[in-house]
């Protein structure tokens, strides 16, 4: 199987200092830079797959030129190479671009299975995968807790998770899946892996070098920030100790107050 | 230029979501303020009853009768209908900040390149197009966003906008279904797993297990709790990777954003991840054995304890109220 997966390079939500700058634009220099989450879940089942039913799996970014570092990360957990999407004239895009960029370099990649996280941690848009599957004429099946390739039928199972569990949702392949956490822990770069990575290759792509017409001129974006504040803070709570009947009725008081009982 | 804009609904077995109510009220709202005009759309196999309850919300609802999408994902259809009335004059796209929602959204911006203001936890029509406010990065930053052009879309959270009726019902009118630009995937089956309950999201009371209830055992009594207090039970990455409870029941940053009237966590340490998705619940109680914690940080009353001694009484407290 080939496997193309998305992956975006995002402030480390454990890191815990994400901000945004003076524009209103991520303040990318104030936090160190991780695969998003989901993105990495959908590379772990990318990896596992192409284990399975042999294949490789090739990471595509859209990042500012120290994309790299998470390339590289992805390369050294088990994929093959990397497509590096960097243009000064991409800071800042918005959505609509973005996804005509990631298909336009997706386009000039074989595949089976395009795989994308549901959301990011920064953005959180939550559409960018199935925005890119709408670029390019692929079925998207969405919210994969699962990923069940019938490589003989052509086809593609997922399990689509729902409030009440998921549903067991099918197309053909090549076909786009967003990927969620429910797919499993990914897994550590090994050593080998870590040695093995820098040897692989990492395309990078200009604007230029994907076509005409993908972005707006000079930044004309589809969205603006007009404002930026920082979330309000809850007043300072009330720490209790002492024995648990105490505590308890303690905590019954407070639920009354509010008519929670 | 006045607006027009469109609620897309969306239908969960025969029924409107409470969602969509929220959704429709929105752009009644922002047509209002804008002096422009709203209307709804619904789309599934089945969708009278759904039309029939939105109309309560909206001045004019399409519903589309489409019997394909008994065996099919919806948001290819919903997105070509969309497309179409865009077609007619349709500037604005309220949809639900859920995985259809967003789907849709996606299938739009793909299609048509439109821009997006996501996860509004409130709209208002400023100028010429709506305000979004919303939270990124985490939650460590609130922001203002608009569209720099005529048309666009926003999805929206639960829970943000209060669902208001209108003065006076609208009228249905029915429409043709329409073949998507990508053929849909196919719903083979459809699995309901053990736990499922009400929405996390609707819930008033959420109570939550962490790593510290140390089993499925444990959440015992986190569901003895939550149907104390009527409310749901959640749950944490740890628990949740853990294998304690399905993956549906997680709140945060890739689980669910809730903000009930109370959140009780028992044994929740609080780490970022998690409070991405509860930060915003009016009321928070934790019980936690480790008086550092980080949900002390976000606490209104946080207990050090042993969250099964505190638990255990909590529960005899309320029923001996409730019985005294």
């Amino acid at each position: 199987m080939r496997i193309l997966v998305l992956t975006k390079p995002v402030p480390d939500p454990a890191a815990g200092a994400e901000r945004l700058g003076p524009d209103h634009r991520l303040d990318r220099a104030a936090s160190p830079t991780v695969i998003n989450g989901n993105d990495e879940y959908a590379l772990e089942a990318a990896l596992k797959l192409v284990e399975a039913h042999g294949g490789e799996v090739v990471v595509l970014s859209m990042a500012p030129p120290n994309g790299t570092d998470t390339i590289r990360k992805a390369l050294a957990m088990g994929a093959l190479r990397g497509i590096h999407v960097t243009d000064p004239s991409l800071e800042g895009a918005d959505l609509p671009t973005t996804v005509r960029v990631l298909a336009a370099a997706a386009a000039g990649v074989e595949f089976d299975l395009l795989l994308g996280g549901l959301d990011t941690s920064d953005g959180g848009g939550g559409a960018v995968t199935a925005g890119v599957a709408a670029r390019l004429g692929l079925p998207l099946l969405s919210a994969a807790g699962a990923i069940l390739p019938d490589e003989a039928a052509g086809r593609v199972r997922v399990h689509r998770l729902s409030a009440k569990g998921y549903d067991v949702i099918e197309a053909p392949m090549p076909a786009a899946i967003s990927c969620t956490q429910a797919l499993g822990e990914p897994r550590y770069p090994s050593l080998k892996g870590i040695m093995a990575a820098r040897s692989r290759e990492i395309a990078s792509r200009s604007l230029a070098d994907l076509g005409e017409g993908l972005a707006p001129a000079d930044g004309a974006w589809a969205t603006r920030v007009v404002a930026a504040e920082p979330p309000p803070s809850r007043a300072a709570g009330r720490t209790i100790t002492g024995a648990p009947a105490d505590a308890a009725r303690e905590i019954a008081d407070f639920l009354a107050d509010r008519r929670i009982i | 230029m006045p607006g027009t804009i469109l609620a897309v609904a969306e239908v969960v077995d025969g029924t409107l979501t409470k969602l969509s109510t929220e959704v429709a009220t929105l752009a009644r709202e922002l047509a209002e303020a804008a002096g422009g005009s709203a209307l709804g759309l619904v789309v599934d196999a089945a969708p009278d009853a759904a039309a029939a309850a939105l109309s309560s919300y909206l001045p004019r609802v399409v519903a589309v009768a489409d019997p394909s999408l008994a065996g099919a994902v919806s948001a290819p259809a919903v997105a070509a209908h969309v497309g179409a009335m865009l077609g007619e004059g349709v500037t604005h796209v309220i949809l639900s900040a859920t995985t259809d929602g967003r789907d849709v959204a996606g299938a739009l911006i793909g299609s048509a390149g439109l821009g997006m203001l996501a996860n509004a936890d409130a709209a208002t029509w400023t100028g010429d197009g709506p305000v979004v406010r919303s939270s990124v990065l985490g939650g460590k930053a609130i922001v203002d966003s608009a569209l720099t052009g005529a048309s666009g879309l926003v999805t929206l959270r639960p829970g943000a906008v209060t669902a208001v009726e209108a003065t006076a019902p609208g009228v249905v009118e029915r429409r043709d279904p329409v073949a998507p630009a990508v053929a849909p995937a196919a719903v083979v089956d459809r699995v309901e797993e053990a736990g499922a309950q009400v929405s996390l999201e609707d819930a008033r009371v959420v109570v939550v297990g962490g790593r510290g209830v140390n089993g499925p055992d444990g959440f015992g009594l986190v569901d003895e709790l939550a149907g104390l207090l009527g409310g749901v039970t959640g749950a944490t990455r740890a628990s949740v990777d853990a294998g304690w409870i399905p993956y549906a029941r997680q709140i945060g940053q890739t689980g669910r954003i809730v903000k009930p009237a109370l959140y009780l966590g028992l044994g929740v340490s609080g780490a970022m991840q998690h409070r991405v998705g509860m930060q915003a619940s009016e009321s928070i109680v934790a019980v936690n054995r480790d008086p550092d914690a980080p949900i002390a940080e976000i606490a209104d009353l946080f207990v050090v304890g042993d969250l099964f001694e505190i638990g255990p009484a909590l529960a005899a407290e309320i029923r001996s109220r409730r019985t005294g």
